[in-house]
């Protein structure tokens, strides 16, 4: 089947961009109507999206990819173009939905920020990046996207400059994911260096290592696999390189919610399942994949546990979640991680946008300061309480059936990893039941007066997460064990139906459900009244460690800070004294010589023609003296 | 000795009698004299080659005369200067007039 839609898609990243260019631009002169561009912007990125992506639906249609050809260097020709699939539709529909909506709700979010239109500008940039990277047909052009999108990341952490926590998180988590970029890169080099004819478009990677194995050696398809996988690590959170991902809650709300939950941390997972042939060709790959991400999701969900701050609760989530996306991937299902990345998206963009309501209200991160705040925040208790159950894995709540596809996926490949999901699914419910307890339970632990005034946030903000709440409940079935439509329509193949499953269903959800029991016994009931300052720790070291979230930062800040720092420092003093004492030493010797040129040049006229005259005697003589 | 020997003799000693007053005169209008004299000495030594040297033509004493032309026209500009010169600086002393080494 022909598709209409899809041959405009490269337009979709063009308008965030037009609403990026005229917003800096006209930076000053439009005090409200800024907004309104941005939101009018993704609003088309998102109706294109939606035609492209109803366009596909069903069974056959064809990938669409057009491009130019763009640098000609000797015999080899980079072309930069975009390619739609199912994948890259799906993602399209995700990314401009969610931007779309956070540019909505930031109209009441950033509504007095002085810069607000800043803030648009930055937003429209990363729309635009994150469609290009997802549209993009070559590792090239999805390279440039994912560095821009880096960019926005850090310009949106750090949105907030005139904090110096915010500063420096946005400098860790450009830094941090640096190391991650480099993998990247050096994967894409790689690849040039050994693709027959240099291609790095998606279709000839697919063409070379699914159907040609053996064009590329094992260890040099182990290696491109792995160093791809280290980008993704960096950019998804995963461990080692997550540090920054709780750290980037410094930035504002929305922009947690769209860069940190929703999009960009999910382009690491996006971009193993586009490049998946790749790693089915290294079973060591697809292996480290596997344990990095199940690790990660348990680490993460036990880092969550005692975590304080609202965000920073949420954003160890998402570092597990994206650990179940990559378990799913090393699993050997891509279908099932796009999956969860599709669920994932939408719930915890609305977990995000909830907290954003709440930090609203209360001016304040700190759940201790929280509570009782279903009462007053009706619409976003009822929202966040849904999004609560779907990550949760609640069934039959959009987390549950993209939970159970990952947990199937894992418990095919092996035991080990199956338990670490079902732990993490666990833990997972626990740390959500104690947030949603802690914050809208009980009663008010903070500033009185303040709670008193806490009332629901406007319609404007209220409204995404409706819709939100909405796709975290039904968008599940999609893809359930009966019948996984959304896995046939990505991969093309037809999925049978996996009756085995049962299961692995009833742990998951028995899982979910064991977590949220144990939160409440923990958090409802069994709280202490005066708050918990009096609550006996069984085991104080562990609690400890789990509080310092596992002491990684302060063992970075010993491994790799601290020595760099001092490398730096021996490298200033060198730079100082070596480099910038030859560079004295040769000014100083043109100086002298410039000194001794300005007595000679005494300005008398006649002492330099006096010079002349000898300079044509001594002249005249040498061409006499050779006469003879 | 020939006719053109000693008169590219005299020009010669004309020349340098010139250059050693432009070069030691401390007043300016000294010194532009020495000019003139110098400039006198080639215009001896054009006509002295008009008339006796090994293709005589009478190109050589037209360029005199053109010479001749041009040093009245420089000796005018010349002296305009150093009036303006003595204005601003009150002085003729070519020791004083230093300023490009400063």
């Amino acid at each position: 089947m022909r598709t209409v839609f899809s041959q405009y898609a490269w337009l979709a990243p063009l308008f965030p961009l037009a609403a990026f260019v005229v917003l800096t631009e006209l930076n000053r002169s439009l005090k409200r109507t800024g907004a309104f561009i941005a939101i009018v912007a993704s609003l088309a990125s998102l109706a294109l999206s939606l035609l492209i992506a109803f366009e596909r639906i069903g069974t056959g249609a064809e990938d669409y990819s057009g491009g130019f050809a763009w640098l000609t260097i000797g015999s080899v020709t980079l072309s930069a173009g975009f390619e739609v699939t199912n994948l890259t539709a799906l993602m399209l529909v995700i990314v401009s939905l969610v931007a779309f909506l956070v540019n909505l709700y930031s109209l009441g979010y950033m509504r007095d920020d002085e810069r607000k239109s800043v803030f648009y500008a930055y937003l429209s940039l990363f729309a635009c990046s994150m469609l290009g990277l997802v549209l993009a047909d070559n590792l090239l052009l999805l390279y440039i996207g994912w560095e821009l999108v880096g960019v926005c990341s850090f310009l949106l952490i750090g949105f907030w400059f005139h904090k110096p926590e915010a500063r420096a998180a946005a400098k860790k988590a450009f830094i941090v994911t640096r190391v991650g970029d480099l993998g990247l890169l050096i994967a894409i080099l790689l690849l040039f260096r050994y693709m027959p004819g240099h291609a790095l478009d998606f279709v000839s990677l697919h063409n070379v290592f699914d159907s040609q194995a053996g064009v590329i050696s094992t260890s040099i398809t182990t290696a491109i696999a792995l160093l791809l996988f280290l980008g993704a690590v960096g950019k998804s959170g995963q461990f080692p390189l997550h540090v920054w991902l709780p750290d980037a809650m410094e930035g504002p709300t929305p922009v947690s919610a769209l860069i940190h939950a929703a999009t960009m941390v999910a382009a690491g997972v996006f971009l193993v399942a586009r490049t998946y042939d790749i790693f089915e060709a290294s079973a060591v790959a697809l292996d480290t994949v596997a344990y990095i991400g199940a690790f990660t999701a348990l680490l993460a969900a036990t880092a969550a546990l005692k975590q304080n701050d609202i965000k920073r609760v949420l954003a160890y989530s998402t570092v597990s979640q994206l650990g179940y996306m990559m378990l799913a991937l090393g699993s050997g299902s891509w279908t099932a991680a796009v999956f969860h990345l599709f669920t994932h998206a939408f719930f915890k963009a609305l977990l995000f946008l909830g907290a954003g309501n709440v930090i609203h209200a209360l001016h304040t991160q700190d759940l201790r300061q929280m509570g009782g705040l279903g009462r007053r925040m009706k619409t976003t208790a009822w929202t966040f309480g849904a999004g609560v159950l779907a990550l949760s894995g609640v069934p039959p709540l959009a987390g549950f059936w993209s939970k159970d596809a990952v947990l199937a996926a894992a418990f095919e490949r092996h035991p080990l990893l199956f338990a670490a999901g079902i732990v993490t699914a666990c833990f997972t419910a626990l740390y959500m039941a104690r947030l949603f307890i802690l914050a809208f339970w009980g009663r008010p632990r903070g500033d009185a007066a303040l709670a008193a005034r806490a009332k629901e946030a406007p319609a404007v903000m209220t409204a995404p997460l409706l819709v939100l709440a909405a796709l975290s409940v039904a968008a599940g079935f999609v893809q359930t064990p009966f019948g996984s439509w959304l896995g046939a329509w990505l991969s093309g193949e037809a999925i049978p139906e996996q009756a085995e499953s049962v299961p692995v269903m009833a742990a998951s959800a028995a899982a979910g459900l064991l977590g949220l029991y144990l939160g409440w016994l923990l958090y409802g009931k069994g709280a202490p009244k005066g708050g918990g300052a009096g609550q006996t720790r069984p085991w104080p070291w562990l609690v400890r460690l789990i509080e310092r979230e596992y002491y990684l930062n302060e063992a970075y800040g010993y491994l790799f800070v601290k020595p760099l720092q001092g490398l730096g420092r021996a490298l200033r003093l060198f730079d100082g004294a070596v480099v910038g004492g030859a560079g004295r030493l040769a000014a100083g010797a043109v100086q002298a010589l410039g000194r001794l040129n300005s007595r000679l040049l005494s300005g008398q006229l006649q002492t330099y023609g006096l010079a002349a005259v000898i300079a044509a005697v001594v002249l005249m003589l040498a061409i006499a003296g050779r006469r003879f | 000795m020939s006719m053109l020997a000693s008169y590219l003799t005299l020009a010669a000693v004309l020349f340098c009698i010139g250059l050693y007053g432009v070069l030691t005169k401390r007043n300016a209008v000294v010194v532009l004299l020495c000019i003139e004299l110098m400039l006198g000495a080639v215009n001896l030594n054009l006509i002295a080659f008009a008339k006796y040297g090994v293709v005589p033509s009478l190109a050589g004493q037209i360029f005199s005369l053109f010479a001749i032309t041009v040093a009245a026209a420089e000796a005018a500009v010349g002296i305009a200067v150093l009036i303006v010169l003595y204005r601003s600086r009150a002085t003729v002393n070519v020791d004083e007039y230093d300023r490009l080494g400063r």
